[in-house]
């Protein structure tokens, strides 16, 4: 057995519980504030073994309502939860109103909850990162479940399919653009399929009519995804649908789907850090360096063609 | 030349974001939030994060969600005249937490006497209900950015 090795002050303090430290660090993650990195491999090592439910679906169905519930129904067991709740930024003032939080009901002074809400700041690509290493942070901080809400559809909700091990779709009775959602690429990434809002009429018809799609063909891996009913309103389902998020938990362990799946992330990850980190520094020396502004200045005169100056850009970067 | 520095600003501007982060409560029993949630669309318009943890919060979850959210301030509304009760209690917790660097603002209904107390037992501002969106968020920007 190799002993781990000592970890950085800050790190230690996360570990320990320390609600502020955790916090700290998340802005640093946020912020891609470098203080976030030593962190962030000290902790790695210890992060992975909680189950990482992601909460997705369209404005307004109810998911903070059900992270909310969810929370209780998890601190009614003992259990202890994380939760990160993102919200999109103003794409004009690049601020937000993050009201996640107004739905989290816990017990008066229970720290055994930590609550996060966190902008998208515009990029997609970091927001599934941000929210991943502050989910990571939950881990490595010693809460027994996290929760990570987004909201929205398309590519926000998606960044959801590269952080949760389960992700549960939410939708409502009549949705209009129901359909859209699913369109939008959620159909296929959903473990669990909830029907919030089921004290409203026209549940059962939604239900049916969702059964109806799944058997055509949502899951992935052998896995075909429940659908539950609930409402936080009543309340009533919050119990059925953590038992299906448990379900599919024990079905990745069971299949062998979580390493595959798990491997599958990471090589994600690795590749789109790099592809980040390249795509940001090749924009700025195809500005500054002279060269090749010389190769953008034929593109633009139309005595080069784009690929073939990409495959140039290719081949000065994999060297002789 | 001029592109040239505008985009490597841009990158360098990229990884330097770090919006104002505000935390808006209503403290207190009554239940209209109004003004804390105009206030709140005034201070994202201004290119803040603003975390609205919603009504009847006790001073004690107000500092949980603070430390919890990482802010740089804490704005509190309160319209039930239980400032006096509450307002101190918030100060005394987040000194507590030791969080020297949260700056706490109010806005509401609170006579000149009080205000004065509050002010000298440390909340940084306090609005009255003339006050205007731009004093607002020009003293929140203060706050919490003070040598910007
Ligand atoms: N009838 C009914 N209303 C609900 C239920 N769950 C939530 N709501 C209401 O739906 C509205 C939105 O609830 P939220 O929990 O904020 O929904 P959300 O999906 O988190 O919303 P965003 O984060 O803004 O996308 C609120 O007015 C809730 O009171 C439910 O089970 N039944
Ligand atoms: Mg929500």
């Amino acid at each position: 057995m190799t002993r781990p090795a000592p970890l950085p002050p800050a790190a230690r303090a996360i570990v320990r519980g320390d609600a502020r430290a955790l916090a700290r660090a998340i802005s640093a993650v946020e912020n891609g504030d470098s203080s976030a990195d030593p962190i962030l491999r000290a902790i790695y090592p210890r992060t992975g073994k909680v189950p990482v439910v992601g909460l997705a679906g369209p404005l307004g169905v109810g998911k903070s309502s059900l992270v909310s519930a969810l929370v209780g129904y998890l601190r009614g067991q003992g259990r202890s939860v994380g939760v990160v709740a993102v919200d999109p930024s103003s794409p004009f003032s690049g601020g937000s109103v993050l009201g996640d939080r107004i739905r989290l009901e816990r017990a008066p002074g229970d720290e055994r909850v930590f609550f996060r809400s966190m902008a998208s700041r515009g990029a997609v690509g970091g927001v599934a990162a941000a929210t991943r290493e502050a989910a990571r942070l939950l881990d490595a901080a010693g809460f027994d479940v996290v929760l990570v809400e987004t909201v929205g559809s398309g590519q926000v909700d998606l960044a959801i399919r590269q952080i949760a091990s389960t992700r549960v779709v939410v939708l409502v009775p009549h949705l209009g653009d129901e359909v859209q959602t699913l369109k939008a690429g959620l159909f296929e990434i959903a473990d669990v399929f909830c029907v919030n809002k089921s004290d409203l009429p026209g549940a059962e018809i939604a239900q049916r009519d969702l059964a109806e799609l799944v058997a055509l063909g949502a899951g992935h891996d052998g896995w075909r995804p429940p659908i539950v009913a609930t409402s936080t309103v009543t309340p009533s389902g919050i119990d059925r649908l953590w038992a299906a998020v448990e379900a599919h938990q024990r079905f990745l362990d069971s299949s062998g789907v979580r390493r595959t799946a798990e491997r599958l992330r990471l090589k994600e990850e690795i590749v789109g850090r790099v592809r980040d980190e390249l795509a940001a520094e090749l924009a700025d020396r195809l500005d500054r360096d002279p060269e090749l502004r010389e190769l953008l200045d034929r593109v633009v005169a139309r005595t080069l063609d784009p690929r073939s100056a990409a495959e140039r850009l290719l081949r000065s970067l994999r060297g002789p | 030349m001029a592109r040239v520095a505008r985009s490597r600003e841009t990158l360098a501007a990229k990884r330097r974001t770090t919006p104002i982060r505000v935390l808006i409560a209503k403290p207190g029993l009554d239940g209209h939030d109004r003004g804390a949630k105009v206030v709140a669309r005034a201070l994202r318009d201004a290119g803040m994060e603003v975390i609205y943890a919603g009504l009847r919060q006790t001073p004690e979850e107000i500092v949980r969600a603070a430390v919890e959210e990482d802010v740089d301030l804490v704005g509190l509304s309160i319209l039930s005249g239980a400032h006096m009760a509450l307002f101190p209690k918030v100060l005394r917790l987040l000194k507590k937490e030791s969080h020297p660097s949260i700056q706490v603002f109010a806005g509401g209904i609170i006579p000149d006497e009080d205000a004065r107390r509050l002010k000298r037992m440390g909340v940084r501002a306090i609005f009255g209900p003339g006050a205007s969106l731009e004093e607002i968020v020009r003293t929140a920007e203060k706050l919490a950015r003070p040598s910007a």
